[in-house]
């Protein structure tokens, strides 16, 4: 991200032009801002003399972050038409650093599905094989990093929103612990669970984008107070000796072979790398599918509830199916008489999850699991069965219900050519173990520097 | 004696009272908090107010004071661990389709406040935002320019109201009488203007008052089964009437063996009388749960201990005082009371005219019933100046009163005539003349008593 060689104008340039010939196959983007507009932006920030932090980088978000004056459609025909007053805070910061905002990028509608075929703006493809899907909610984002029609995307991720299409497109993806980023202006899915996090080519890209938008919001009672670190300056710290725990439940029969001998592999390197790896037991962990979905699910249907076509958008008849099985599904959930046995129930499981995770920081730094059990499926194979869908959330739901950062990395591909990720888990508010140990993990492979063939 | 007099019964009463805090900004937003004279609607607006996608409430910090003060005025406790909850339903003055507030944890709990016909206990108080303010067709609303009236098809929607911060205040069924419904709504009402919390304004809805009545037979101790809510009352007096009416309502549905049905009813003060609103038979599923984005609350001990010591001495307890260090009737005391600001200028006289030697309780009294132009304001020594002869003077002996008595008496035969006759007035005459014999102002009353004891003989 150095500017000496490259103009902004440039970069802008290249990204349009990458759109432009990928976009068409993948489907990545809902709305592209105009070209002139970002040009003249582009053209504004290479007069400036003082560079700032991301100064000129083209970059695309997930249409769930409201952008004034440019399209908002959180993946959904209720909102086709509307365009939005504010920028959300994350949109903000990345502004005033310099970014250059493209576009807004497909998702599954309000961030409900995993492969991101339940857009009313059509599936966003795998740019490794078109066939398959980009994995969700954040396909598009994930779509476009890897074709390189942006430098970053900005995702979200409430149950592996960011890990899974990051793992399924062979980029890096992190979900940040929550409250360490600004949760203003991303139109939320479940409330407790969302965060807001970038999705980028290499952890090194992904620390130098984190510091442009982690830190408190005094319009999020929920952002953090504590002090950001500087997470680029922390690349490089030593993580020879650092202790990952491989948890026994997630490595159970159901995980697919290929995902398995990468996953293998990528211990290999890590423990080439002079980390220590040991069997860990989290006894709670079968339980986070049905946890996350009766929290999610419940506070999804709150959260949709000021969509009623009234001051804003189009009316609820234009939801989705999806959407409404996920509305009723949480309206049961949260109904007198159900709720103690549902919803709050859900709320103590989690505590209980939350108790023994700390219990296992005490004796690791920080987890090593596979990102998803299984491949990217084709478009439309398991649309169909939406209980096989959910279950292909069971590696990534956990990092959202104890509130912890967790970091999905490219480690590989399967024998049909299909990118395999890996995913490390760590303490809350510690992104920076994470972000050098995927730096030094990207340091001994290339993975990440693969780009899907025309 | 008729059959109807036979079977008595009682009322069962409580009240739920709304309160728009007088914060500087809105309830979860940095609006501006100014419903009422705002000079167009969706003025003070933005999009957390408006439910915009994306956006998070942020509570108000001054507003959660607000609230604690006035628990801790009323001697409530307050519970140290807090949180707000999302109440669920559909409404267009809603924006959020579900309303802040809270459910199981209120900031504060319990106490009562003393009427003259009892306590009534105070179940909670919390804190909620405010709706949006619905105008249907034919409404005037008021722009910039001057009001308009709405179209007759369009109803409109005013979100200068929404995300307001208000208090809401649930009593028990404990309110025996519409007197006493009165007596509590004023009470409250004074306490809440003395923490300087709220301009309380019944009419425009600064202070709203809801009473649910039923009725049950004298003497019973359970809850009847139904209760009829009253709402749209806009004065203490509209609340007397609308409860005695209801009452009566429901007194000859309950003879006729009917019970009287669950629902909401509104006042018309035309005709004084309660109207059927919207039907109420089951509580609605608000699905309450926590609000995820909002940090549960934990109020530090030292913070409610500096809040206590902010609590002003209330009216009831000043006029006790005024009583005992001033002399004060507590019934004028009342009156000079009401305002905070005015009775501790009032203290600040009456502190002087005690230095100066002056009668404090004599100069109340007049003040109170408008015999002296003088007031807080009137500089000490000329109130001291004016009641001056009358400390000075020797209390009259019973010996000297009753020769004044005689004296004139025996000198206005025609007066005494005339009072023999009935005329008060006469008697009002002849005892200025044994006042002006005496030599004094004061004393009227035993003067007059005096004359009547000696005219009966």
């Amino acid at each position: 991200m150095k500017r000496r060689h490259i103009s902004a104008r440039e970069l802008v340039d290249e990204a349009y032009a990458a759109i432009e010939r990928e976009n068409p196959k993948l489907s990545a983007f809902i709305t592209l801002r105009d070209k002139a507009d970002a040009q003249r932006e582009a053209v504004r920030l290479d007069r400036e003399t003082e560079l700032r932090p991301l100064h000129g980088i083209p970059f695309c978000a997930k249409d769930a972050y409201m952008t004034e004056g440019l399209r908002t459609t959180a993946g959904s025909k209720v909102l086709e038409t509307f365009a939005p007053p504010f920028d959300a805070t994350v949109i903000r910061h990345l502004r005033d650093a310099g970014g250059i905002l493209i576009g807004k990028t497909n998702m599954d509608a309000w961030g409900h599905g995993g492969s991101t075929e339940n857009s009313d703006f059509g599936v966003t493809s795998n740019p490794y094989d078109r066939r398959y899907v980009a994995g969700g909610s954040s396909g598009g984002s994930a779509a476009a990093v890897a074709v390189r029609a942006s430098m970053f995307s900005i995702a979200e991720d409430t149950g592996g929103s960011i890990r899974n299409p990051a793992s399924m497109c062979n980029v890096t993806g992190l979900k940040v612990t929550y409250g360490l980023v600004s949760r203003f202006g991303m139109i939320s899915y479940a409330s407790s669970l969302d965060t807001v996090g970038p999705i980028a080519k290499s952890a090194d890209d992904i620390a130098h984008v984190l510091e442009a938008i982690a830190g408190p919001d005094p319009k999020d009672a929920t952002s953090s107070h504590r002090p950001v670190p500087k997470y680029s300056k922390l690349l490089k710290q030593p993580v020879k000796g650092l202790r990952l725990g491989i948890p026994e439940e997630a490595m159970h029969a159901g995980i697919d072979t290929d995902v398995r001998r990468v996953f293998d592999e990528a211990l290999a390197v890590l423990g080439g790398l002079g980390v220590k790896t040991i069997p860990v037991r989290i006894p709670s962990l079968c339980f986070s599918v049905p946890m996350y979905y009766l929290i999610a699910m419940s506070e999804t249907s709150s959260n949709l509830a000021r969509f009623d076509g009234v001051r804003f958008g189009r009316s609820r008849k234009f939801f989705s199916e999806e959407t409404m099985r996920r509305i009723i599904v949480g309206t049961y959930a949260l109904k007198a008489g159900y709720q103690d046995e549902l919803y709050v129930r859900a709320l103590k499981g989690r505590t209980i999850l939350i108790r023994e995770f700390d219990e296992l920081w005490k004796s690791c730094d920080a987890l090593v699991c596979p990102t998803l059990p299984g491949l990217p499926h084709k478009r439309g194979d398991i649309a169909r069965e939406p209980l096989k869908m959910l279950l292909a959330d069971s590696l990534t739901v956990p990092a959202n219900l104890i509130g912890s950062p967790a970091l999905a990395l490219p480690a590989g591909f399967s024998r049909t050519n299909l990118p395999v990720g890996i995913q490390l888990v760590g303490k809350r508010f510690n992104e920076a173990a994470l972000l050098s140990l995927g730096h030094a993990f990207q340091r001994a492979t290339d993975w990440h520097m693969r780009k899907p063939n025309a | 004696m008729s059959e109807t007099d036979t079977i008595e019964y009682e009322l069962v009463c409580g009240m739920e009272v709304h309160i728009e805090l007088n914060t500087a900004s809105k309830m979860f937003c940095g609006c501006r908090n100014e419903p009422m004279r705002a000079m167009a609607p969706n003025l003070h607006v933005c999009p957390v107010c408006l439910g915009m996608p994306g956006t998070l409430p942020v509570p108000n910090k001054r507003a959660i004071e607000s609230t604690v003060l006035l628990g801790l005025a009323l001697g409530c406790a307050i519970n140290r661990q807090s949180k707000f909850d999302r109440k669920h339903y559909r409404y267009p003055d809603l924006p959020k389709g579900y309303q802040i507030t809270q459910y199981e944890l209120p900031f504060c709990k319990g106490s009562r406040i003393e009427t003259s016909e009892g306590p009534v206990r105070l179940r909670r108080i919390h804190l909620e935002e405010d709706t949006a303010k619905l105008m249907h067709p034919g409404s005037r609303v008021k722009l910039a320019m001057g009001q308009v009236r709405t179209g007759s098809e369009e109803s409109h929607i005013d979100f200068n109201r929404a995300g307001v911060p208000l208090i809401e205040l649930v009593t028990e069924p404990d309110v025996v009488s519409p007197a006493q419904a009165k007596e509590f709504g004023k009470t409250l009402r004074s306490t809440v203007k003395y923490l300087g919390i709220s301009g309380a304004d019944l009419e425009s809805g600064e202070m709203r008052l809801e009473a649910s009545v039923s009725m049950r037979l004298q003497g019973e101790k359970t809850l009847p089964p139904y209760k009829v809510e009253l709402k749209n009352i806009n004065s203490f007096g509209f609340l007397e009437k609308a409860i005695a009416f209801e009452m009566k309502r429901q007194r000859k549905l309950l003879e006729k063996g009917v019970q009287p049905k669950q629902e909401t009813r509104g006042f018309r003060e035309a005709t004084g009388e309660t109207v059927a609103q919207r039907s109420k038979e089951n509580a609605d599923d608000y699905r309450y749960f926590p609000d995820p984005d909002i940090p549960p609350i934990e109020l530090g001990e030292s913070w409610i201990e500096a809040l206590r010591r902010r609590v002003p001495e209330l009216p009831v307890a000043k006029v006790r005082r005024w009583k005992e260090e001033f002399g004060i009737d507590p019934r004028y005391g009342e009156l000079l009371c009401e305002e905070r600001e005015d009775a501790e200028k009032w203290e600040k006289q009456f502190e002087s005219l005690v230095l100066l030697n002056a009668p404090v309780d004599e100069f109340v009294k007049d003040v109170a019933n408008k015999r002296t132009k003088f007031s807080h304001e009137t500089p000490p020594h000329e109130v001291a100046l004016q009641y001056a002869g009358r400390r000075d003077e020797k209390p009259l002996s019973d010996e000297e009163v009753m020769r004044a008595v005689n004296d004139v008496c025996a000198a206005e035969t025609k007066a005494v005539s005339d009072i023999r006759q009935g005329n008060e007035r006469a008697l009002g005459f002849l005892c200025g003349l044994v006042l002006k014999r005496l030599g004094t102002k004061s004393g009227g009353e035993r003067v007059r008593e005096s004359l009547r004891a000696h005219l009966s003989t």
